[in-house]
């Protein structure tokens, strides 16, 4: 039981970092139908900047504040270089160009930084731990990680939701040339949001950093599980990259748990050892098969 | 078919020819650009099949590396089962592609455009897990074969002989393509890519037919993992890394979407450029990244499109 729980939260904590990478994702999906490849590395910069900044300046709230606005002016960087010149073009040439952006991008990091992992320590005065229940300590950064992710999740649906940006955000979703037309800079709105997702994204990296590895291409399969989170959730939706984002973590850690030990139940000896995590690894892409079966636009998909 | 489009595919299958012809006349060939060359065939036989989808199909695929990881774990498992066998490893290889791409197959094109791309490259993710949970095999080490795949019998695909059926086997599945390509079915699967509301209310089954090209695709690129097994005499998980499908993708892009020789000239171009810009530096992605950018920005068509129109 408590094993339940403690997977259960560190479940929710991952969801949390994937809704903080897949709302700038889906965001800028919705608002500029363009597809970054590169917006993991957004995350992996995220994490390296903050371990130098927290280095240099000896606090980590510095290194995260660093971090997440620099990532964000990377971002920003290139979208002014790069992405702005694909936005008219095919869903193929984003995925390139941007392909090539993340492989260099990825050998920027392990150039400056090297290939062998890195640390950053926990702040102090989260570094503690706290009892759950009874016979049960648990990391109180980690509850702290999960809260930031609530509370940046309400911001950003504040934002979308009752402000004058969010509104035309939500406009240009459903139609960029009218907005256009009724004067909107709608360049203005793309850098706006393009740049917001990239410094969400570094700031994922940076509250990821202490529990995990720091190494190039860090990003990479975070990437591809905010995607799944995309597809799940409905291209564009907030609220649904929110849902989707836990419905993810929560069914990559509990349901690795639940698959090792039920292939354990049900077969037994090397097939229980074969099928049990090669079962599990693959468990969030068959849900996902599962909720596109019904749902082929997923849970919460905007307007067509 | 276009006569004219023949020229550049024939002259590219003479020159690759050349290798084993020089080799045969006594001139010392070093190793090294035989087993180059060797290399890019296999991955151009996968961004061949790749291209059927993409290029005339319409179908971005990300996840092409699926069905090739697929096929070069085939030789691994039935190599630890003592099976060397080429009759019957291929078409179990080619079996459990076409598998992996009817069910994939099924989910996948209910999506169009950008959620088509993400859910490929999804599932392509869970067969890398996948396999790389195989413990039995080598995990996320890999797993060294036995012995190489005997075709009937025959060494075909040892050392020696790998060089002469890997073109064999390019030129056949280039054929192929293009007869496919040219057929009835070709010209449906194209049509859906111009016009799919038009193909509809021409009767004809539109999901069906995508379906079909993308089975015929990962049969094609379970050859090419087949091969590539013999060719390293190891498979590993990294073979069906998404990295692996972007290049594929690369090579398609690169020589020219749809136009099947293309995806070979482009094989060839990534495979050669890697290997010259690796020795050049080992931070070669610093290269290749910028490189592929520039491609996509200003190298429209690819590089079967430069000096003609596109076809």
């Amino acid at each position: 039981m408590t094993l339940f729980i403690v997977q259960a939260l560190n479940g929710f904590q991952l969801g949390m970092l994937l809704f903080l990478i897949a709302a700038g994702l889906t965001l800028v999906f919705g608002v500029m139908k363009f597809v970054n490849l590169a917006h993991g590395v957004q995350y992996m910069l995220g994490a390296y900047l903050g371990v130098t900044f927290a280095h240099l300046t000896g606090s980590f709230w510095l290194g995260l504040l660093g971090a997440a606005v620099v990532a964000g002016l990377v971002g920003l960087a290139l979208e002014r270089l790069i992405f702005r010149h694909l936005y008219g073009r095919g869903e193929l040439d984003q995925v390139l160009a941007t392909f090539g952006v993340l492989i260099t991008l990825n050998e920027v990091v392990r150039t400056l930084w090297g290939s062998s992992p890195l640390e950053l320590a926990m702040p102090d005065a989260l570094s503690s731990t706290f009892q759950l229940v009874p016979g049960l300590r648990y990391p109180v950064y980690r509850v702290a990680l999960s809260l930031a992710g609530i509370v940046v999740a309400l911001l950003l649906a504040l934002v979308v939701n009752r402000t004058r940006v969010g509104m035309l955000i939500r406009a240009g979703a459903t139609s960029q040339e009218m907005v256009s037309a009724l004067g909107v800079d709608i360049g203005r709105l793309f850098r706006l949001v393009f740049g917001v997702g990239a410094m969400m994204a570094g700031f994922a990296g940076v509250l990821a950093a202490p529990l995990v590895s720091v190494e190039p291409g860090m990003g990479d399969n975070l990437l591809i599980l905010a995607f799944v989170v995309i597809v799940i959730g409905g291209v564009g939706s907030i609220r649904g990259a929110f849902v989707a984002a836990i419905v993810v973590g929560l069914v990559d850690t509990l349901g690795r748990e639940l698959i090792t030990a039920l292939a354990k139940a049900v077969l037994s000896g090397p097939q229980a050892d074969l099928l049990g995590p090669a079962l599990a690894s693959m468990l969030i892409y068959l849900v996902m098969a599962g909720v596109l079966a019904i749902r082929p636009a997923g849970l919460f998909a905007a307007r067509a | 078919m276009r006569r004219r489009s023949l020229r550049v595919p024939l002259a590219m299958f003479a020159a690759l020819a050349l290798v084993p012809l020089l080799r045969a006349l006594g001139v010392p060939l070093g190793g090294f650009v035989p087993l180059l060359l060797e290399r890019a065939m296999v991955f151009a036989i996968a961004a061949m099949s790749l291209d059927f989808i993409l290029g005339i199909g319409g179908l971005l695929s990300f996840g092409h590396a699926a069905p090739l990881v697929i096929g070069a774990y085939t030789v691994a498992i039935l190599d630890s089962a003592g099976i060397t066998e080429a009759a019957i490893v291929v078409p179990v290889a080619v079996l459990a592609a076409g598998l992996y791409a009817a069910l994939t197959g099924v989910v996948a094109l209910r999506t169009r455009g950008i959620n088509f791309i993400m859910i490929t490259l999804a599932f392509a993710q869970m067969v890398y897990f996948g396999v790389a949970s195989l413990a039995q095999y080598g995990g996320d080490d890999g797993y060294t074969l036995y012995s190489r795949t005997q075709v009937l019998g025959q060494a075909w695909l040892s050392e020696q002989h790998f060089y002469v059926t890997a073109l064999i086997v390019l030129g056949l599945v280039w054929a192929l393509l293009r007869r496919i390509a040219a057929s009835r079915f070709g010209r449906a699967l194209a049509a859906v890519r111009q016009n799919r509301v038009r193909v509809q209310a021409l009767g004809l089954d539109a999901f069906a037919i995508e379906l079909t090209a993308m089975v015929i695709a990962a049969m094609i690129c379970a050859v090419a993992g087949v091969l590539m097994a013999n060719e390293a005499e190891f498979v590993s998980p990294a073979y069906g890394a998404w990295a692996r499908s972007g290049d594929l993708m690369v090579m398609v892009i690169l020589g020219g979407v749809g136009s099947l020789h293309g995806a070979i000239l482009g094989a060839l171009v990534v495979v050669l450029a890697e290997e010259g810009m690796g020795r050049l530096t080992e931070h070669w992605p610093l290269l290749y990244g910028p490189a592929l950018v520039l491609c996509v920005l200003f190298l429209r068509g690819g590089l079967a499109g430069i000096g003609g129109r596109r076809g």
